[in-house]
């Protein structure tokens, strides 16, 4: 076949391409220019939108001897992710821009362009298990990326390939470093590649200005506190809320709601955080009726015992357990052991306690 | 491999290779005084002459750089330095609107760091500045300007302009006139005497020689300032050790594009207007950019938009065919941008955005022309596909 690999200039794109390579695929590597003023060196361990990723990404294809483009896709990513973003934290929802990014850019704008230009697949470092359209996940658990795949319809997985999924990174970059690619030792990647420091309340209150409001307490109704952006808040926050008062009860508090419209930032117990309904859009699900299986709503979280249902454009689904501190925009991918079934992104939720959103249940 | 990059870089010609060579083999600086350094002088000194014979300057006149670069910012910072050290009111820095990135980021710079004005001069639709556009914009205040640099001909589209008009309308308001002739040398009669240009840029890869190797021509009283300070080796201009066999292989390859021009020019014109006629019957709403086939026009460049297209797409397809050739000029990051010249041109972004050039030379055949031929119907048919979703409009 004739494939793209998408090479970041992390370790992970690398080996993913050589082993493309390696199953007598023709690859060619393209290195994703996201950013439109990219920085020329890498500040922290971001690791794929600098000048310098893209020239490690070139000397993994010079190793490789395959041949190399930078496409610039740094108009899209700030259409389809960056202001994605901004919106959704202006409107209280927590968005997670990797799987947006997964959705509209990679599997989307790069694989449209890449089948357009007579490519048959795009290869990525994701650590996922693929055959097919049917999505598992890596056999590293620390590493394992198909929460943030989770959401991709099966005409997009049927043209990706992830060769990592059947390895754990540390033989990843062992076989890196066997194979000579520089990135072998390179640190991974993490939180979100557009915001170089990592502190996203400031990005946003950078980009959006500030937008000051009260900090009402959900238990006694009482003003605790002032804000200067509630877009810099997120569901189940604890740290940096900066409130004058403890509660009355001396437990820490949480930040349950995030109301954009009046610009309040809801507060109340940990328990209070406790969600056991959630309705999602529906991304994928190619199923009928209520099926058991195991919901995950966060990129790290743990998946929970769950019955998912789809009634009209929605997916109406019932936690077994709680989970703490999920917001609206996140993905929820809902798996049978490591099988990915589907997932969406959740529009609203029901907490055990007294939440102030009401999930609703199907039929009733 | 198909190489249509010419403009780029060009395989050494091996009068230069020999002349490299044998003088790799020799120890010695120029600057010594013993019979080692003696030796090293001379071929520099030998190399001087013959290369200020084939640009029709004096030996004098010639300062060896590291490359076309570095000849563009001696000439443009060293004249502005020079300038305003003793006339402060001369701000204004005009340079054409399609000057290569040596010459507009050293002009922003100084507007920048260094209050300078920059006007960039506007080109009309083939990429050419006109004097009386050069003599408008002197006028406004001539005795404001610092110095003033239109490019012989264009990188990308090998549009000539009229240099020796141009510059004569400098001098007439006593201002001094570069010219960057990185892609002039060797494609076109050129002489530094009768330009009436008071510097002159060029470089030994374009025509043949080592990369890393350049001069900048500097007519003699011409009051300039250096980059470099050290040993001053080139009339205090610029210092650094100088690199003999570097300049030895510049002055072979000057020497021999120089005397072999006119055939070469000849041949290359034919061969280069079969490819543009050529690839308009295998794609007819492609659109030719620049200068008419003529002596306003390099020899070797073909430069074309492929409507719909985006030219990352094509030169991906092209050279999956093993077809190299070039969208112009990229930036560091490898991101394609939509060139500045054919914006200046008033081309649009989007067609500005699918253009290719294909550019000729010594070692350019018909085989190389069939192709090209043989692949670009299919290849902008593909790179439409893939444009569409861009949302670029065909036809």
């Amino acid at each position: 076949m004739r494939v793209l690999a998408a090479m970041s200039g992390g370790v992970d794109s690398a080996v993913a391409a050589a082993r493309a390579v390696d199953a007598g695929h023709a690859v060619t590597g393209v290195h994703l220019a996201l950013s439109r003023s990219p920085e020329s060196h890498r500040a922290g361990a971001r690791g794929c939108c600098t000048v310098e990723d893209a020239h490690d990404a070139r000397r993994a294809a010079d190793v490789l001897g395959i041949p190399f483009y930078v496409w610039d896709l740094a108009e899209r990513f700030e259409h389809d992710v960056i202001e994605e973003f901004v919106a959704a934290y202006s409107a209280g929802r927590t968005p997670n821009p990797c799987v947006r990014c997964n959705e509209r850019i990679k599997f989307a704008a790069v694989l449209d362009r890449a089948l357009a230009l007579g490519f048959d697949a795009v290869v990525t470092g994701h650590h996922a298990q693929l055959s097919g359209a049917v999505l598992r996940r890596s056999v590293d658990p620390d590493k394992d990326q198909s929460y943030v795949l989770g959401t991709l319809r099966p005409e997009q997985l049927m043209h990706a390939i992830f060769p990592l999924g059947d390895t754990t990174k540390t033989e990843v970059r062992a076989e890196a470093a066997r194979r000579g690619l520089a990135v072998a030792d390179k640190p991974d990647s993490h939180d979100i590649c557009f915001i170089a420091d990592g502190d996203t309340g400031r990005w946003l209150r950078d980009r959006l200005g500030p937008r000051p409001g009260p900090v009402v307490d959900a238990v006694t109704g009482e003003r605790v506190g002032e804000h200067d952006g509630a877009f810099a808040f997120t569901i189940g926050q604890r740290r940096g809320l900066r409130l004058g008062r403890p509660a009355p009860d001396g437990r820490p508090r949480y930040v349950l709601d995030i109301s954009p419209v009046t610009a309040t930032v809801t507060v109340g117990p940990a328990q209070a955080l406790d969600v056991r309904d959630l309705v999602a859009d529906v991304a994928v699900w190619p199923h009928e009726g209520p099926v058991a299986c195991a919901a995950q709503v966060r990129a790290h979280g743990r998946a929970v015992p769950a019955t998912a249902e789809a009634v009209g454009d929605e997916l109406y689904i019932r936690l077994g357990e709680p989970v703490r501190g999920t917001a609206p925009g996140q993905a929820v991918v809902l798996y049978d052991g490591d099988r990915v079934l589907g997932g969406g992104h959740v529009r609203r939720f029901g907490r055990f306690g007294a939440g102030p959103r009401d999930a609703g249940r199907p039929g009733g | 491999m198909t190489y249509l990059d010419h403009a780029a870089t060009t395989p050494m010609r091996p009068e230069a290779v020999a002349a490299y060579t044998a003088a790799l083999a020799e120890a010695g600086n120029a600057s010594s005084l013993h019979a080692s350094g003696r030796r090293a002088r001379r071929v520099v000194e030998e190399s001087r002459e013959a290369l200020a014979a084939a640009l029709r300057a004096r030996p004098s006149e010639v300062v060896f750089t590291a490359g076309g670069t570095e000849s563009d910012n001696l000439a443009i910072k060293g004249l502005y330095w020079a300038r305003r050290a003793v006339a402060p009111r001369r701000h204004r820095v005009l340079v054409s609107a399609v000057e290569h990135r040596a010459i507009l980021d050293a002009v922003f710079w100084l507007a920048e760091a260094q209050d300078a004005q920059v006007e960039l001069l506007p080109v009309d639709a083939t990429g050419m500045v006109h004097p009386d556009v050069l003599a408008a914009a002197i006028v406004r205040d001539p005795d404001s300007v610092a110095l003033v640099s239109v490019m012989w001909a264009n990188n990308e589209v090998g549009t000539v302009s009229p240099i020796a008009e141009l510059a004569a309308v400098a001098h007439g308001f006593g201002i001094a006139f570069h010219t960057d002739a990185v892609q002039a040398v060797g494609s076109i009669p050129l002489s530094f005497e009768d330009s009436g240009a008071d510097a002159l840029t060029v470089s030994a890869h374009k025509l043949g020689g080592p990369i890393g190797m350049g001069a900048l021509l500097v007519r003699r009283g011409l009051a300039l300032a250096p980059l470099t300070h050290g040993g001053g080796q080139e009339r205090d201009l610029r210092s650094g050790t100088l690199d003999t066999p570097g300049v030895a292989a510049f002055a072979a390859a000057a020497t021999t594009a120089v005397h072999e021009r006119p055939v070469e020019a000849e041949r290359l014109v034919a061969l280069r207007d079969d490819l543009v006629a050529r690839v308009l019957a295998e794609v007819p709403d492609a659109v030719v950019n620049g200068a008419p086939s003529g002596p306003g026009l390099l020899p070797g460049i073909a430069h074309l938009t492929f409507p719909g297209c985006e030219g990352d797409s094509l030169l991906l397809l092209l050279d999956a065919h093993g077809i190299e050739c070039s969208t112009g000029s990229a930036c560091s990051a490898g991101v394609a941008r939509p060139s500045h010249v054919l914006l200046a041109m008033g081309v649009d972004e989007a067609r500005a955005r699918g253009s290719l050039r294909f550019s000729l030379g010594r070692t350019s055949t018909r085989a190389d022309v069939d192709a090209l031929v043989k692949v670009i119907a299919p290849v902008v048919e593909r790179a439409r596909r893939a444009g569409a979703l861009a949302g670029l409009s065909g036809g």
